[in-house]
C-alpha cells in the first residue's frame, strides 16, 4: 500500500500502526506530533492507530524559529 | 517584573532559536541570555535526520516555550499551525503570525486579526507579532490577545527601532504587554526599546549571526537589564536649553494678568 | 470593576514633595506621567503660572487649532430626590420646582437653534421617577435631526439605559463625581442616591460600554483639596482611556457660586487656581476636551481662550422654561457670563478663534458598536 508521508509517497509493505512507522524512522514519539488527513492524532491512539492506503501524514515537529 | 497572562518572568530578553550554526550554539547563547522564553517554528520532521530536536536540546523547566506559526499566509494555515503546536508541545501559548509576503514576512493585520479572535474562543494565549500599528494593538487587546508583539524594522533587517512614534503611542495605551520584536540588531536597540517602556524585547538573528552568539546573549541581557532599569529610574528629559540651572530662561510665558487676585 | 482612587491623604503624598526642577521637567516633557501631573498641581508649579500657560496654549492650539466649540445647556426639570449641600435643586430647598412638558422642551430647544446653537446640553436634576429614560428618549427623538450633538447631564442611568439613549441619538455623557474625596462626599450628599459614590463613579464606564463617542467627567471645585482633585480627575482619566480607547473625554471644572440655599464652599478655590488646574490637566493629558462654562466670568473665559478650554457655554439659563421665559427663578446657579452667544461667539472671534456650533454630523455616524463600519455605496 502507499501513504504520503511529509508529502513523499512512500511504500508500505502492509497494514502497519502509526507506532511502527514512528520506531521505523527512528521518532521518539512525545518530541512531535502527527496529522493524519487533517486531524491531529492523540499520542496514546499511536500504538491502536492502523494506517491505511492513501493516508496523508504529516509528522510534525518544532525547530528553530523567531 | 515581568507578567503575561498570569505567568510571571524574571528576565525581559526572549528569544528566537532560528538561524543558529547549530542546536548546541543556540542551546549555550539561550543559556547566556538569561531568556526564560523562547520561540520556536513548526516544520514537517526531517526524515533524513530524524535525531535533531530542539525540545532535547533546551532545559524546558527554566524556559518557556512560545511556538510560532511561521510560514501561514493566512488566519485558516495559523490556525492549523496553532492546533499543531498545542499539541505537540503541550502548551496553548502562542506566538501568532500571519505573513502573506516572502519578501518582507511583514505581518497581514487583517488575517492577524481573524486568527487572534478565533484562537482566544479556542483558550489559546495569544501573543500577535504586527507592523507597529496602534489601532491594531488595540483592536487586538479587545479580542483578548494576552500581549501584542509589535515589529522594530523588518524582520532581518537589524535596523534597530524605526516605528518609534507608533511603539510610543502603543506602549502608552497599551493594557497588556508590549514586546518589541523584529529589525532589534544590537544591544543599544533592545535598551532603547526598553527606556521607552517597552515590557520585552525579542531578538533572534542579531544573535545567530553574530560572531559569537554566547557574547553577543550576554551583552543583550545587560542591555535589556539596564534599559529597563534607566526606565523605572525615570529618565531625565531632554532639555531644548543648554543652561541647567535655569532651563526654563528661554520659555515663552502667556500674560495672565485677566486672572483676578 | 470602578477605578479605584486612591485616598485623598495618600494623593497628597504625592503632591507634597514636588519641587520647581520637577515642574521644569514636567514642562519641557514630551509625554508627562501621574507624577508629573502631581508637579503642576502643587504649589511648586504656582510660581511658572506663565511657563504653564504659554506651554498649555502651544498644546492646545496644535492639538486643536484656533477653534473653541460653543454649546449651551437645556434644563429639563429642577425636581431632584438627592440633597446635596452644594446644590440649589437640593430637595428641600424652596425653589418653584418645575418639569418641562416635551412640548415646552422642544420650543425651548428651537429658541436655541434659532440662536445657532448646533451642540445643547440636556440637563435635569436626579428624579428619575419624574424624569426617566423614556422621557430622555422621547425627546432625544424630538432633537435629534435639527441638533449635531446632544449631550446629557443627568442621573447616573445603568447600561442599558444608556444603550436605548445612544440608539436613540445621544452622542455624549456627563457625570461629574462633584469630589473624589470619599469623606467629603460623604459629607455633602445628604440624602438620595447620590449618597453611593461607588456607583457613580463607575458611571463613566457604564456609558463607555454603550459606546458613546464622548464621555465628560468632572469635579465641582469648593468641596475638597483642589490639587488632589486635580490628581484624581487625571488617574480617572487615565483608567478611562485605557479602557475605552474609541471614546472621547472631556473635564468640566465648575468653580461653586451662591447659589440658593446659601452653602458656602468648603474651601476657596480662586481663578489662579483653576487656571493652573487647567493648564496641567491640558499639559497631562493634550487631547482631552476642557470645558469652561458660565459659571465663570467674562474676563476670565476671555482671557482663558486658547490656553487650555476647548469648549465654551454660551448665553446659558439654568432654570427649566428659562429661554422661553426669561426668568432665572428655580436656577441651579446663578450665572457669571451673562452675554448671549453672538456676543461670546464676537469675543471669540475678535481673538481669532472660530467658534464651532457643530463639529460633527449624525448622519455619518453608526448607531451600537462603532467598530462596525457602515456600508459604503460604490457609486
Amino acid at each position: 500500500m502507499q501513504i504520503i508521508l511529509n508529502g513523499q509517497q512512500k511504500n508500505l509493505d502492509h497494514n502497519i500502526t502509526l507506532s511502527t512507522l514512528l520506531d521505523s524512522l527512528n521518532l521518539q514519539p512525545d518530541t512531535m506530533v502527527a496529522e493524519i488527513n487533517g486531524r491531529i492524532i492523540k499520542p496514546g491512539s499511536y500504538p491502536q492507530l492502523e494506517l491505511k492506503d492513501g493516508d496523508k501524514v504529516e509528522l510534525i515537529r518544532f525547530v528553530g524559529g523567531g | 517584573m515581568l507578567s503575561i497572562a498570569d505567568t510571571s518572568f524574571s528576565s525581559r530578553l526572549f528569544v528566537g532559536t532560528g538561524k543558529f550554526a547549530s542546536s548546541s550554539i543556540m542551546r549555550q547563547a539561550v543559556e547566556a541570555s538569561g531568556s526564560e522564553m523562547v520561540t520556536v517554528a513548526l516544520r514537517r520532521v526531517d526524515l533524513e535526520n530524524p535525531a535533531d530536536d530542539i525540545m532535547t536540546a533546551l532545559d524546558l523547566t527554566k524556559i518557556h516555550f512560545l511556538p510560532n506559526t511561521s510560514g501561514a499566509r493566512n488566519a485558516e494555515e495559523a490556525i492549523r499551525l496553532a492546533h499543531l503546536a498545542r499539541a505537540a508541545s503541550g502548551t496553548s501559548w502562542l506566538k501568532l503570525e500571519v505573513t502573506p509576503d516572502p519578501r518582507t514576512l511583514l505581518p497581514d493585520p487583517v488575517d492577524t486579526l481573524k486568527a487572534t479572535e478565533e484562537l482566544v474562543r479556542e483558550g489559546f494565549t495569544v501573543l500577535p507579532y504586527i507592523n507597529a500599528d496602534p489601532i491594531l494593538a488595540l483592536r487586538l487587546q479587545d479580542a483578548g490577545a494576552a500581549a501584542v508583539m509589535p515589529l522594530a524594522s523588518p524582520i532581518g533587517t537589524n535596523q534597530g527601532i524605526r516605528t518609534t512614534m507608533q511603539v510610543e503611542i502603543i506602549i502608552a495605551q497599551a493594557r497588556v504587554p508590549v514586546v518589541l520584536d523584529a529589525g532589534i540588531g544590537a544591544p543599544s536597540h533592545a535598551a532603547q526599546a526598553m527606556e521607552m517602556g517597552a515590557d520585552a524585547v525579542l531578538v533572534n538573528t542579531a544573535l545567530a549571526v553574530a560572531g559569537d552568539p554566547v557574547r553577543m546573549a550576554r551583552a543583550f541581557k545587560a542591555a535589556v537589564e539596564a534599559g529597563r532599569e534607566a526606565f523605572e529610574a525615570g529618565l531625565g528629559r531632554q532639555s531644548k536649553t543648554a543652561s541647567a540651572s535655569s532651563p526654563l530662561s528661554g520659555m515663552l510665558t502667556a500674560d495672565l494678568n485677566f486672572i483676578q487676585a | 470593576m470602578p477605578p479605584s482612587i486612591p485616598q485623598f491623604s495618600q494623593l497628597r503624598q504625592w503632591l507634597a514633595p514636588a519641587t520647581g526642577d520637577d515642574v521644569r521637567a514636567a514642562l519641557t516633557g514630551k509625554r508627562l506621567d501621574i507624577h508629573d501631573l502631581a508637579a503642576l498641581l502643587s504649589p511648586a508649579a504656582e510660581q511658572f503660572l506663565p511657563e504653564m500657560a504659554a506651554r498649555s496654549g502651544e498644546v492646545t492650539i496644535q492639538r486643536f487649532g484656533r477653534t473653541t466649540q460653543i454649546y449651551a445647556p437645556l434644563y429639563l426639570s429642577n425636581f431632584c430626590i438627592n440633597r446635596c449641600a452644594y446644590c440649589g435643586f437640593a430637595a428641600g430647598n424652596p425653589i418653584p420646582r418645575r418639569k418641562l412638558t416635551l412640548d415646552e422642551a422642544e420650543a425651548e430647544a428651537m429658541i436655541l437653534y434659532k440662536r445657532g446653537f448646533r451642540h445643547i446640553l440636556l440637563v435635569s436634576g436626579e428624579a428619575p421617577k419624574t424624569l426617566g429614560v423614556d422621557y430622555l428618549e422621547a425627546i432625544t427623538l424630538r432633537l435629534r435631526d435639527r441638533f449635531a450633538a446632544l449631550s446629557i447631564e443627568v442621573q447616573p442611568l445603568d447600561e442599558d439605559e444608556y444603550d436605548r439613549l445612544f440608539k436613540a441619538g445621544i452622542t455624549a455623557v456627563a457625570v461629574y463625581q462633584e469630589t473624589y474625596d470619599r469623606r467629603v462626599y460623604d459629607r455633602v450628599h445628604l440624602a438620595g442616591k447620590k449618597c453611593d459614590y461607588d456607583y457613580r463613579i463607575g458611571t463613566p464606564d457604564r456609558a463607555g460600554a454603550a459606546g458613546y463617542r464622548e464621555i465628560g467627567i468632572g469635579a465641582l471645585l469648593g468641596l475638597a483639596d483642589w490639587r488632589a482633585e486635580g490628581l484624581a480627575l487625571g488617574l480617572h482619566l487615565q483608567w478611562l482611556r485605557k479602557r475605552f480607547w474609541q471614546t472621547a473625554f472631556t473635564v468640566s471644572f465648575p468653580r461653586l457660586r451662591p447659589a440658593a440655599g446659601a452653602f458656602e464652599p468648603l474651601v476657596t478655590v480662586s481663578e489662579k487656581n483653576l487656571s493652573q488646574l487647567m493648564f496641567s490637566l491640558r499639559l497631562f493629558d493634550p487631547d482631552v476636551g476642557l470645558i469652561l462654562s458660565t459659571r465663570e466670568e467674562a474676563r476670565f473665559r476671555d482671557g482663558m481662550l486658547g490656553l487650555a478650554p476647548t469648549r465654551y457655554s454660551a448665553g446659558s439659563c439654568t432654570a427649566p422654561g428659562g429661554y422661553t421665559s426669561g426668568e432665572h427663578d428655580g436656577e441651579q446657579f446663578s450665572i457669571g457670563d451673562l452675554r448671549t452667544m453672538s456676543e461670546v461667539c464676537s469675543m471669540v472671534a475678535a481673538k481669532g478663534f472660530d467658534p464651532v456650533c457643530k463639529d460633527w454630523d449624525r448622519e455619518f455616524q453608526t448607531q451600537g458598536n462603532s467598530t462596525a463600519a457602515p456600508s459604503i455605496q460604490q457609486v
